[in-house]
């Protein structure tokens, strides 16, 4: 009956680090997603320019202007792509030519980025296939794929033809054959895909790109990765984990203050098993002094305790990963978009809930220390004749 | 018979005290007793006389103050606790006053509980000899009952049928028959009597009843911390059994 009790207190505390964890590393998982759908994990730029004074001597009084950076290819940039490619940490690589330029349709006149990209390659970074809401993406000579809100300024549709012109003068003339949404109205407003050749001949870069943008296989690896590639190739790299410090900030002490309410919990559940045990080490008291008696070791003792433990939590776990599954199907039952699809997907892991049991099986195992030590000392002459 | 070789049990000046300094209090003033095989011993002696606390010495379950306590030869003088466990579990059977089954198992794994505590795990063969001593003790029908669905003589049976499943040298009894009717408790002390017949195990019964202790062989008499008086019974041409 107490086990019985136990077992359902040591479930409930289990589901609830269970359900924490998986909806905290499904909201999580959800969060990246979303923010990294119009991003590249790495991104690489031509090295920052830097005003050098011609002569330095302790003489001269130096005051350094810093120096407006221009729009600038990367150099060797095939060889490079290439490179990059044959990385095994590396799952894709898109070179681009963006810069500003205006977009103009009839009176609207708009400020852009114009995005030239190779749509396959891209496409491996940012899926801008899927993303698109009409239309497809289809970016030969003379096409433009652009976003939703600046459709919507200028008034365009698929179809319709779009003139981009420069600062400098030079201009060129589109038809839009996609619009896409990815999820982050600037971008929408902002980002024009062209080719690269219709990008590069726009922004007087010939033959050039101005960044390349890389997808990774493992998200977390990219500040490392980053530094490992500025310091091979002498490039700007900056990962999405330092363009987004603050938003990886708020993801890391999200984690740090669910393992502070899971260690309590656990630790809660550790006192109640061991509670149980003590009193079930009183009440049994009898019993411990007549196996005791019957030659049974101080070992053996200690081991049924040790192991009346480990099944508690075993058992609570098992119990506590059913309840957690239960809730987390309901919370995707409950929790949905606007439109009735699932607000994002969680499920429970096999692995953690493997974990759930062996770390209460050992917290079982831990919080039966004491009373064990207690049954293995208990006197068998007083247990008997009390 | 007399040979040195058969004392199963042997006591040489066993002194107990408890407390230390001002108020350390003797309860045993120098005991002397010996046990062969095959006696079937009653101790008797009113309250407060110290048989209990002889008998836990006897049964390795407390260490002596003074004095040599030998079981089937070996010194327990010289064993540690785990060593005083291992001769307990081998060569002692212990029946109490309350029957103390546990519970929760049928009669046939409480029987078969010392082999289990001896052997670490369950085999067949230690069921098969729980079950041909519940046989003996007359409870052939009761082996998967639960121990808490039997009467107070048939718990009683299914202690003794434990002390006995290990075979034992010798068997503590401690008021083996005070909790049941004069009935059940013939019964149960005919059952000792038996297997002391047969198996020439050594048994040494503590009682309150002289009825009983007339029908043992030997009558050891404790009073204050002394035996007093070890002899065969008054009536001893009377072979009640």
């Amino acid at each position: 009956m107490q086990s019985l009790l136990i077992i359902v207190g040591v479930g409930v505390g289990v589901a609830v680090i269970v359900f924490m964890s998986a909806l905290l590393s499904g909201l999580q998982a959800n969060l990246i997603k979303r923010t990294l759908s119009s991003q590249a994990h790495i991104t690489l730029l031509p090295p920052e320019e830097i005003a050098r004074p011609q002569q330095a001597t302790d003489a001269t009084a130096l005051r350094l202007q810093k120096q407006a950076q221009r729009l600038r290819a990367i150099d060797q940039w095939q060889t490079l792509r290439d490179r990059l490619e044959t990385w095994p940490e590396i799952a894709a690589v898109s070179p681009l030519a963006a810069g500003p330029a205006f977009a103009v349709r009839g009176e609207a006149n708009k400020a852009i980025t114009v995005v030239g990209i190779e749509p396959e390659r891209y496409n491996r970074v940012i899926s801008l296939a899927e993303r698109l809401t009409a239309g497809q993406l289809r970016l030969g000579a003379g096409e433009v794929v652009i976003g939703i809100e600046l459709a919507r300024d200028l008034g365009a549709e698929v179809g319709d033809k779009l003139r981009l012109s420069t600062a400098d003068g030079r201009s060129d003339t589109l038809t839009v054959t996609g619009l896409f949404d990815l999820g982050n109205k600037g971008v929408n407003a902002r980002n024009v895909y062209v080719g690269l050749r219709a990008a590069q001949s726009l922004l007087d870069l010939v033959g050039g790109v101005s960044s390349i943008d890389l997808a990774l296989h493992d998200l977390d690896l990219a500040e490392q990765l980053a530094r490992r590639i500025a310091g091979e190739t002498g490039l700007t790299a900056d990962s999405w984990i330092k363009t987004n410090a603050q938003f990886v900030t708020a993801l890391t002490s999200q984690r740090v203050s669910s393992n502070v309410i899971r260690f309590f919990i656990a630790l809660s559940v550790a006192f109640g098993i061991a509670s149980v045990l003590v009193v079930s080490v009183i009440q049994r008291g009898k019993e411990i002094g007549i196996l005791r008696a019957m030659g049974a070791t101080q070992a053996q003792m200690r081991r049924i305790f040790l192991l009346q433990g480990g099944i508690v939590g075993f058992f609570g776990s098992l119990l506590g990963s059913a309840l957690a599954w239960s809730f987390l199907m309901l919370w995707q039952l409950l929790a949905r978009n606007p439109d009735g699809t699932p607000m994002f997907v969680i499920g429970v892991e096999p692995g953690l809930v493997a974990l759930a049991a062996g770390g209460a099986s050992l917290v079982g195992i831990l919080s039966a220390l004491l009373p064990a030590r207690r049954a293995a000392q208990l006197d068998p002459v007083v247990a008997i004749r009390g | 018979m007399a040979e040195p070789d058969d004392r199963v049990l042997h006591l040489a000046g066993i002194r107990k005290s408890y407390g230390s300094g001002e108020v350390e209090s003797e309860i045993l003033h120098g005991i002397d007793l010996t046990l062969r095989r095959g006696e079937f011993a009653a101790l008797i002696g009113p309250s407060g006389s110290g048989k209990s606390t002889l008998l836990n010495l006897i049964g390795l379950l407390d260490r002596p103050t003074n004095g040599q306590l030998h079981i089937d030869g070996e010194d327990s003088g010289q064993l540690d606790d785990t060593g005083l466990t291992r001769l307990r579990g081998q060569r002692i059977g212990f029946v109490f006053q309350h029957h103390h089954l546990i519970p929760a198992f049928t009669a046939e794994e409480n029987v078969a509980m010392p082999l289990l505590v001896a052997r670490g795990r369950p085999d067949a063969e230690m069921f098969a000899r729980a079950g041909r001593l519940l046989d003996q003790v007359g409870l052939a029908d009761r082996k998967q009952h639960l121990a808490n669905r039997l009467s107070g003589g048939q718990q009683q049976r299914v202690a003794i049928a434990r002390a006995l499943v290990t075979n034992p040298s010798l068997v503590l009894a401690d008021e083996p028959t005070g909790n049941l009717d004069t009935h059940s408790a013939d019964d149960v002390f005919a059952l000792l009597r038996d297997f002391n017949r047969r198996q020439h195990t050594t048994f040494l019964i503590v009682t309150h009843d002289p009825r009983l202790a007339a029908r043992c062989d030997r009558i050891v008499e404790l009073v204050d911390g002394r035996i007093v008086a070890d002899r065969p019974p008054p009536a001893a041409r009377d072979t009640a059994g």
